[in-house]
Formats: C-alpha cells, structure tokens, sequence
C-alpha cells in the first residue's frame, strides 16, 4: 500500500482463506475509479484438454480433481450431461440418493466458508482458530457441522474428497439404510445449531452495501435447486442448459487465468447461494423460510454481504432436507443404471456450492470424448466481483488503506471464490490519484 | 518448550489436500495447540515470517515462477514434506506430458499468448531435495497427522507402503478383478487409501501411485489378455500418478497399439 498526493493505490497482495491464489489493483482519482484489475494466477492445469480422448465413464472421476472444495458439483454436472448423450435418465431412488451427496457437500463447503473463511471477517479475527480462543463454542459446533456434512459424502461416496463412488447412470454402490443411522442423528443436532448461528450471524454488523444485481439461478417448481432446474434470472432470464451457449459466453483478459463470464456479450451475472435465495424461495421448506424471515432475510436481497445469513440457512434446509431423504430410503432391489454411449453432444447445468456450473461434452459412438467444455462459479461470477469492489472502494473511500483493504476482502468471500476451479486469491492494490 | 512453525505451500493443484487439514474436524483444534500455524493462507490471513519447522507442500510445478518459488520454499524450511499426487509426481496435470502443450493451450484458452506454463508438469522432488512424501489423491487425513506427529516428536512416520491388493485382503473385501472381473490395479498401487474402490464394488485407478517395486507388466499383460483393450488400459495407468516411473514406462507399451 502506498499513498501520496496525487494518487491512492491499494494492493490486496494475497487474499488469505479463499481456495486459490489472486490479486486486486485499483487506482482512484476524484472519488471515481479509474483502473482495476481482478488478477487469478492459478496456474492453468488443462482439464478441457486432457479430457479429449478420454472415456465418458472417467469424467466423474476426473473432473472431480478440478476442485478439493466441491469435487460433488463436478460428478454431478458431468454425469448428467453424459446421461443427457447417451438418452439415460436416473430413477427416482438414485436421483435421490445424488440429491443427498449435494446436501453433504452444500453443508461442509458452506460450513468450512462461514465460519472458518468468511465470519472471522466480520469479528476481526484472521482465522478461526484465533476466532477459537474467544468463540471455541461456535468453532466447535462448525467443525460439528461440517463433520456432518462430510459424514453424507464419505458414506455415499466413500471419502469426502474426490469421492469414488459416483458413476454415469447412478453409483458403483448402493448404501444399505442402516448406515445412515448414526449421521441421521447427527444432522438432527446439525440443524439445530444451524438454526441458532443463523439467529447469531444475523447480530454481526453487515456494510450498508446494496445493488441490482442480475441473480441467476437453477430453478424448478417442484424443490430448491441441486441438480435440475432452468437457469433463470431475475430480470427476465429463462434458457435450458441446451442453449446456455447461445447465451453465456468467456472473455479472456491478459492478467487472468480464469476466463470472464457474460451474459448476451454485455450482462454481468450473480451466481450461488444468495442468487439461489432470491429465486427459490418458494422452494425452500417452511421451517427454512421461517427461518429466514425470523432474521429478517428476505427476497430479494441485494446486500452480497448477507450471503453469509443465506449459507446458513441452506445449511438449515440442507441437514432437513437430507433427513427426509435417509427416510425415505429403502435398498433398491433391482437396479438398472448401465448407461451404453451414444454419439452426441450432451450439456448440464447443477448447483455448485458457488453457483451455477456447466458442463458440455461431445463424444463419439465409443463414448471417447471429442471436446469438452467446464464453466465453472467463479467464471460466472468473476465480473460481478470486480463491479463489486469497484463500487465497494468509491463507497468507502474514507477508509484508510487498511480498513479500506480488509472491506475488499470481506467483500470477495461474499462469493466464496473457490479459485482452485479455475484458479487462487488475493492481493488488492489500490492507488488513489 | 517452544511450538514448531509450520507453514503449508500451495503449487499447481485442486486444494484438496490442504483441505484435509481442516478436515481433521475432530482433531484439528488439538493440531492446532500443538504447532504454530505460521503461513496457510487457505485458511489464514496470518503471515509469520520463516524460516519454517515444517513445510507441507501441495501442488506440482508447471510454471517458470513456480520452479524459482519452490527453490525458495526449501530455502526457508528445515522439513519439507510433499502431500499428494500432484506434489508427488505431477498430479493429473502431468497428462500434458504426453502431448504438446500448446494443443491444450488452444484447446482451452482463445488467448493462448496470455498464459505463462512449461511444457510439463513435475514432483516437487524433481526441483528440490523432499524429506517426506505423502501419497494420495487426495491424501488420508489420519496419515497425514500421522506424519505430522512423528515429526513433531523426532520419529519415523509409520505409513504402510504395501499395496492396496492386501489392504483388501486385510479388509476382507471380496477380490473385485476375480469375483467380478473388474480391472484393478490394486496389486500395483500403494496403500492408504483402505481399499476404498474394491469395497465401492469398483477396480482400483490408483489414487496413490505405484507401490515399491510394483510388477505393471504382469497385471497389464494380464488385464489386456482377459478384461480390456489396450487403450483402457493405457488410461487406467495414465491419471493421477500418470507421471511416476513405473506407471509412465507401462503405459508407454499400450500407447500405439
């Protein structure tokens, strides 16, 4: 950071607790901003190329190594544009069963993100472990938390990282119901202290911060969006996966790995929980919408900040919504998910923890693969970020540097930018002229 | 006594492995009593200067920043430990090995001049001198602590480097390659993992790389007599460790035919 006279730069020069590596600079002059630039240095790892030539069965398994944080988004996406080529569609019990990975990965992801990245911002701690020393209740009921949500993975998919038991028409294996026991109760406990920090998250000071966004969002009538659903915005939006590319294009720009997202060339988007919020409240259970409102959170919400209140309420839905599942569960008798490859094009669109993710194949008679193409969150949601912060550094200019800095950083894990997807975060860099 | 600094490095990777670490949900507050958390920048805004006790490294090198960097990281650690796949032998990315990388570059980026890569993706053994590695994609947890506990109390970490063949049998699984004739290559592949696939009714894809001195040539020769083509087999050896020794010189053998 340096100031003189005639200029006020500020450098975030390595955002801590994000997933990834980047920087922000921006230069003010006469309260407006002149220059920015949202810097990813991840290094670029290829998946898209090396997918070419691969069989349709291994994309579950290989895309799954795009991200640590939410390697479900990643099975989920693939497998339903594989199963889209091939003309498969999953029966009722394995649609279900995928619903409840997501709910495991939705809980741990959102976990990890409020409280261990995200609330320490809002306290003035820098992590959760010095959080710990005064607040050792609430970071053991979030390790609780994410433990619960890590426990649905590691029993539908075997380890909670890179699990290995999603396939292209459905799982290698199927669970028996009385494994579920012990995780069941344990959700039960898990909502409830879901239920209590959201009532406590909701007594943290949130930046009078607001804007018309353009949300977008899986939606369908019949649930809260995971795996099926149109992409709708609020602004008129409504496409199915099929056409996303007619719509949804990248830019690349010299000082980033992670490509730029727009919408009909000229739209900037809002991806993930809080886009999911506004458009699916509907959808939601009756006790989440309480929930919801007993904090005074309601659609639509245009503080990106409050992202964290919305996290914990699709926690709340999530551990609920993956009870209702376990119950409902019997062992399949027969099962039929052998999917044979077709020749075609096949795209889905799933709600990642971050927001939308896309995914487009093409692959030939044999099922190898011709061409592929991942967009993921961070992408969707790269431009909006930038806007963000542009405004977020006029709005708050008489921060000194410092403060100014930490608000930039709060503000970009409002989208808990998982950078590894694509990319890493962040230094901010701002000059003021 | 004072608390050793530890410091956890991110090269090119998924994260995963970093985030098993806070994945120790019920572990990780004793963890953290016990070391100093000195540089972490996943998971803290925290910068303690080095040098470092111990260094765990995540990632591979495919960039020239990455390759001077890690140069630097060495510099500044008394224990360097590599976790993963990636840092271990290359990772996933190491596919690029076997290509030019300017096709993926143009496969994946309209731009291809605005990216900065090298042609191959490498351990962090290959750059600098690595005291410990760690295997896995992603690594286990419960080794992972099991390494960082040896080291903080000066002994040898006890991580199993048979294969995932007698996991199985230790576990009792049924042998998925006999009772299903599944390819696996569960006879090649190091432990840690806990035979996890076999147990998933699947054949083992190597997650944890090849074992010491693993016989890829008989399991290959056999698979491709009895259960696949030579291209399935070509990739089952070419994923997440496509880059070690062993498993790189047998897929070579399946790559024209």
């Amino acid at each position: 950071m340096k100031n003189n006279e005639k200029t006020r730069e500020i450098k975030l020069d390595y955002l801590a607790r994000v997933e990834g590596e980047g920087s922000f600079y921006v230069k003010i002059k006469d309260h407006e901003v002149i220059e920015s630039k949202l810097k990813i240095f991840e290094p670029p790892r290829f998946f898209e190329g090396f997918l070419q030539g691969r069989s349709y069965s291994e994309v579950p398994d290989i895309t799954a190594r795009i991200c640590g944080i939410c390697p479900v988004a990643y099975q989920m996406s693939s497998v339903h544009a594989m199963e889209k080529i091939c003309g498969y569609k999953a029966v009722g019990f394995i649609d279900k069963l995928r619903r409840l990975l997501y709910c495991g990965e939705w809980i741990e992801s959102h976990a990890l993100h409020t409280f261990m990245l995200h609330v320490p911002d809002f306290l003035g701690y820098p992590d959760a472990i010095a959080m710990a020393k005064d607040h050792k209740d609430w970071v053991e009921k979030a390790l609780y938390l994410k433990k619960a949500g890590n426990d649905i993975v590691n029993i539908l998919g075997g380890r909670e990282i890179h699990p290995i038991n999603v396939k292209v028409g459905g799982f290698y294996r199927y669970p028996y119901p009385a494994e579920f026991k012990e995780v069941k109760e344990r959700l039960q406990k898990a909502q409830e202290i879901a239920h209590s920090a959201a009532q406590w998250m909701a007594t943290l000071e949130f930046p009078g911060f607001e804007f018309d966004y353009e949300f977008i969002a899986l939606h369908n009538e019949g649930e809260y969006p995971m795996n099926h659903g149109h992409i709708v915005s609020n602004k008129g939006l409504s496409l199915e996966a099929e056409t996303y590319e007619d719509h949804f294009s990248e830019e690349q720009q010299p000082y980033s790995t992670t490509l730029h997202t727009w919408l009909d060339g000229e739209r900037t988007v809002f991806t993930g929980p809080l886009a999911r919020f506004n458009i699916n409240f509907e959808q939601l259970s009756e006790t989440a919408k309480s929930l919801a409102r007993e904090i005074g959170l309601y659609p639509v919400c245009k503080n990106p900040f409050k992202s964290l209140l919305v996290r914990m309420i699709e926690i709340f839905y999530a551990c609920e919504e993956a009870v209702r599942i376990m119950d409902q569960y019997v062992f399949p008798g027969e099962i039929d998910d052998h999917v044979k490859p077709k020749a075609g094009v096949g795209r889905a669109a799933t709600e990642a923890p971050r927001g939308i993710l896309f995914h487009r194949y093409e692959i030939n008679e044999r099922g190898i693969i011709q061409n592929a193409r991942i967009v993921a969150p961070t992408s969707h949601n790269q431009r909006i970020i930038e806007d963000d912060l542009r405004r977020l550094v006029i709005q708050f200019e008489d921060l000194n540097d410092e403060l100014l800095t930490e608000r930039c950083e709060q503000a970009v894990r409002n989208y808990d930018p998982c950078i590894s997807c694509s990319t890493h975060f962040l230094k901010v860099n701002i000059e003021r002229e | 006594m004072k608390k050793k600094k530890l410091a956890v490095w991110k090269f090119a990777s998924c994260d995963g492995c970093q985030l098993s670490i806070l994945d120790c949900e019920d572990e990780l507050l004793t963890l953290a009593a016990q070391i100093e958390i000195a540089y972490f920048p996943e998971a803290t805004k925290t910068v303690i200067e080095g040098p470092y006790d111990i260094s765990l490294v995540e990632g591979s090198i495919t960039t020239a920043h990455d390759a001077i960097r890690i140069l630097e990281v060495r510099k500044n650690s008394k224990l360097l430990i590599s976790i993963g796949a990636c840092a271990t032998s290359g990772g996933i990315q190491a596919l690029r090995n076997y290509v030019k990388v300017s096709e993926y570059i143009n496969a994946v980026y309209a731009r291809p001049e605005y990216i900065d890569t090298l042609e191959t993706s490498t351990a962090i053994a290959d750059h600098v001198k690595v005291d410990y590695e760690l295997r896995g994609c992603p690594i286990n947890k419960y080794q992972l602590l099991e390494v960082l506990s040896s080291f903080l109390h000066g002994k040898k970490p006890s991580i199993p480097d048979h294969s995932v063949c007698l996991e199985c049998k230790l576990n009792g699984n049924p042998c998925v390659a006999v009772s299903r004739n599944l390819p696996c290559l569960g006879p090649v592949t190091q432990a840690g993992c806990g035979a996890l696939c076999p147990h998933y009714h699947r054949g083992c894809f190597g997650c944890y790389g090849p074992k010491e001195n693993p016989n890829t040539e008989a399991l290959a020769l056999y698979l491709t007599q009895n259960v696949v083509d030579n291209h399935t087999m070509l990739r089952l050896f070419r994923n997440f460790n496509a880059a070690s020794p062993s498993f790189s010189k047998e897929s070579k053998n399946y790559e024209k035919q």
